[in-house]
Order: structure tokens, then C-alpha cells, then sequence
């Protein structure tokens, strides 16, 4: 397939979550969200419970496919930065490693060269616990050693689900 | 494809209703809207032209509850179905788990049901997926109408390899929830398969 199945642990998880926290702080920003290019949301901090997570994640995936799009019809690869301007709040859209989308919000508090600058660093803090993410997802398939919570599911356990 | 999150002990899958335009997808997540309980799911999302044409995607996140401990969501995606949104239809298909196609029953529109059925075959072939092997329901919509096709006539064309199908009428909701229920057993299965 294209795209690997995108597995998240505790570990990681938590090594995410203090990379954007410190990102939140130094770029003097509002949220913080991390999305899978599907339009998966993977981790937000800052003042989240504001904004329907869901929806901008889903928007956020959207969004870079049809600058992906656009990028490939003149030629580029990708557009990796998307800057929206707004009356008071602003959101810095960045690809992360290839796969993953960090954007960024900010009002006037903070300015774009100082949010540019911080998301470079944490861009590759966090590009970094992905390649190790991938790779212990591989290694754990390979060894055929997985916690996999669907392994014994049943048809009942499906049912139930529209019930 | 799916995203299984160890730490918030989630798994999110991607569902894709495919059809030609006016078939009655948006309408498919317009009533699975109305009939989900409301802490069972979030905003549904339209970006639509002035006349209500599906222009990019509709998207509704459905959290259905747990299964074995894990909360289990669905993002329900919709394509734009005129025939020169092609480039935009390509892009939702990407990290696609499972696809619904809702073919149009009327006898006018099944040309494009055939041709939309190669279109997406072809768009999934280029993000690298087969048809043939990914989860996949059908969906005959408008069985209401006068001048239908025979199911029969509709499986001839559009169904050769027999995956699960289903009549409905999305305008009121018949076979609307046989349909996502179907495609979502088929992921869940799918998932525990590739494990």
C-alpha cells in the first residue's frame, strides 16, 4: 500500500506531546494540532476544547491534498508551508516528515517569523519520534508480536456496535 | 488507512461513498446524521456549491462505541460526483479503509454508474489499491422511482465479483444504515485479518 498504517504508542505519544507543548510555549501560540494526512487527528494541546478537533482535522488533510494537487500541477513536489491570514487569528501548516501535518494557530501575541522559526526546530524533533514510530511498528509486525486489540473480535462485538 | 492509537486507546477508519453525481451519497450521510444519536457524532462538514453540489467532500465522524476496550470512529467521506472533479475525487481516496459505491437505479443513469465504477477503480489503482481487495459494499439508491432498473440488471453491471449489496432509498433512509453497517463489518474484519 501507499500509505503504512499509521500506529501510535504511549511512549511516543507522550514524546509528541511534550514537543508540541514546548511549541505552544516558544511560539507563544493558541493550538497545537498534529493530523495524519488522512485527515486523522493525532494530538492537539492549548486551548483545543475551543474548536470542533474533528472537523479541522479532517479540513487540515483536505486542505494540503488540494495544495498537493496544485503543487503537482506546476511541477513541485509539495507545497510543505501554508500560511492562512486571518482578521485576529492565523494558522501555520506545515508537512512534518512526509506524512504528518502540524498546524499551528496564533494571534497577534505571536508573529509568523517567530512561529516559522520555532516549528522548524520542533518540525525536526518530531520528524525524528515518527521514523522511530514506523520503524518499531515494522519491527513489532515483523516479530509477529502485536497487542492488537481487533485480534479476537467477533461478529456479536460488531453487531453491538449498531445496536 | 486506519490509525490505531495505543495511548488514547482509539482506532479511526476512513469510509468513502463513491457514485456519479446526483446518485444520492450526500444524502446517504444527510440521513445517518439525522438518525445518530448526538453525542454519537460530531459536525457533519459540506463543502458544496451555491446549489448544493458536493464541490470538494461532505464529512461526518461517527463514534459508534467501544469494542474490546478500544473507541471505535468512522470518518464517513463522500467524493463529488461530476465528471470533472476527478482530481479532487482522487485526493479523498487517499487512507481509504472501506468504499460504498451508490449507483443510481434510474435506466438514464446507467452509463454513469458504469463509468463511474471504472473511475474509481482506476483512482484507487493509482494510490495503489485493488478494488477486488479492499472492503467494498454497493448500494442500489432510488428504487423508489418509476423508471428503475432491475437488481438483477444492476448486478450484471456493476457487481461481477458479488461483494454485498443493497437496495435502499436514501431519501428516506432505506438501506442507508444496512449499507454503513455492512462496510464498516468489512474493515473491522479486515483489520483483525491483517493482524
Amino acid at each position: 500500500m501507499s500509505n503504512p498504517q499509521l500506529v501510535m504508542y504511549d511512549e511516543e505519544f507522550k514524546q509528541i506531546n511534550a514537543v508540541i507543548e514546548k511549541l505552544l510555549r516558544e511560539a507563544n501560540a493558541k493550538v497545537i494540532f498534529l493530523v495524519d494526512k488522512n485527515g486523522q487527528l493525532i494530538s492537539g494541546v492549548g486551548e483545543t476544547e475551543r474548536f470542533d478537533t474533528t472537523s479541522l482535522a479532517s479540513l487540515t488533510a483536505g486542505n494540503i491534498a488540494a495544495t498537493g494537487g496544485l503543487a503537482k500541477l506546476i511541477g513541485e513536489k509539495e507545497f510543505s508551508i501554508l500560511f492562512h491570514e486571518g482578521e485576529k487569528d492565523n494558522l501555520h501548516i506545515s508537512i512534518v516528515g512526509g506524512r504528518v501535518i502540524l498546524v499551528v494557530l496564533f494571534d497577534t501575541r505571536s508573529s509568523l517569523g517567530l512561529v516559522r522559526l520555532r516549528v522548524k526546530k520542533a518540525s525536526d524533533e518530531l520528524t525524528a519520534i515518527f521514523a522511530r514510530l514506523l520503524q518499531k511498528a515494522e519491527e513489532k509486525e515483523k516479530s509477529g508480536e502485536s497487542d492488537f486489540p481487533f485480534a479476537e473480535i467477533t461478529d456479536d462485538d460488531i453487531d453491538n456496535l449498531f445496536s | 488507512m486506519s490509525f490505531i492509537n495505543y495511548a488514547s486507546r482509539e482506532i479511526n477508519c476512513k469510509i468513502v461513498y463513491y457514485g456519479p453525481g446526483l446518485c444520492g451519497k450526500t444524502t446517504n450521510l444527510q440521513f445517518v446524521y439525522q438518525k445518530t444519536a448526538t453525542e454519537a457524532k460530531g459536525k457533519m462538514i459540506s463543502l458544496a456549491t451555491e446549489t448544493e453540489r458536493t464541490l470538494f467532500f461532505d464529512f461526518l465522524p461517527l463514534a459508534l462505541g467501544e469494542i474490546r476496550g478500544f473507541k471505535t470512529r468512522f470518518h464517513l467521506y463522500t467524493v463529488p460526483g461530476q465528471v470533472f472533479y476527478d482530481a479532487s475525487r482522487k485526493l479523498i481516496l487517499k487512507g481509504v479503509d472501506g468504499v460504498v459505491f451508490v449507483a443510481d437505479s434510474q435506466e438514464e443513469r446507467m452509463e454513469a454508474n458504469i463509468e463511474s465504477v471504472e473511475n474509481l477503480r482506476f483512482n484507487l489503482q493509482e494510490q495503489g489499491y485493488d478494488l477486488d481487495k479492499i472492503p467494498y459494499v454497493i448500494q442500489y439508491n432510488k428504487r423508489d422511482l418509476p423508471n428503475i432498473v432491475s437488481v438483477e440488471e444492476l448486478r450484471r453491471e456493476l457487481n461481477p465479483t458479488g461483494v454485498p449489496d443493497f437496495e435502499a432509498c436514501a431519501a428516506t433512509g432505506e438501506g442507508v444504515f444496512e449499507t454503513l453497517k455492512a462496510i464498516a463489518k468489512q474493515i473491522l474484519l479486515e483489520l483483525k485479518k491483517g493482524k
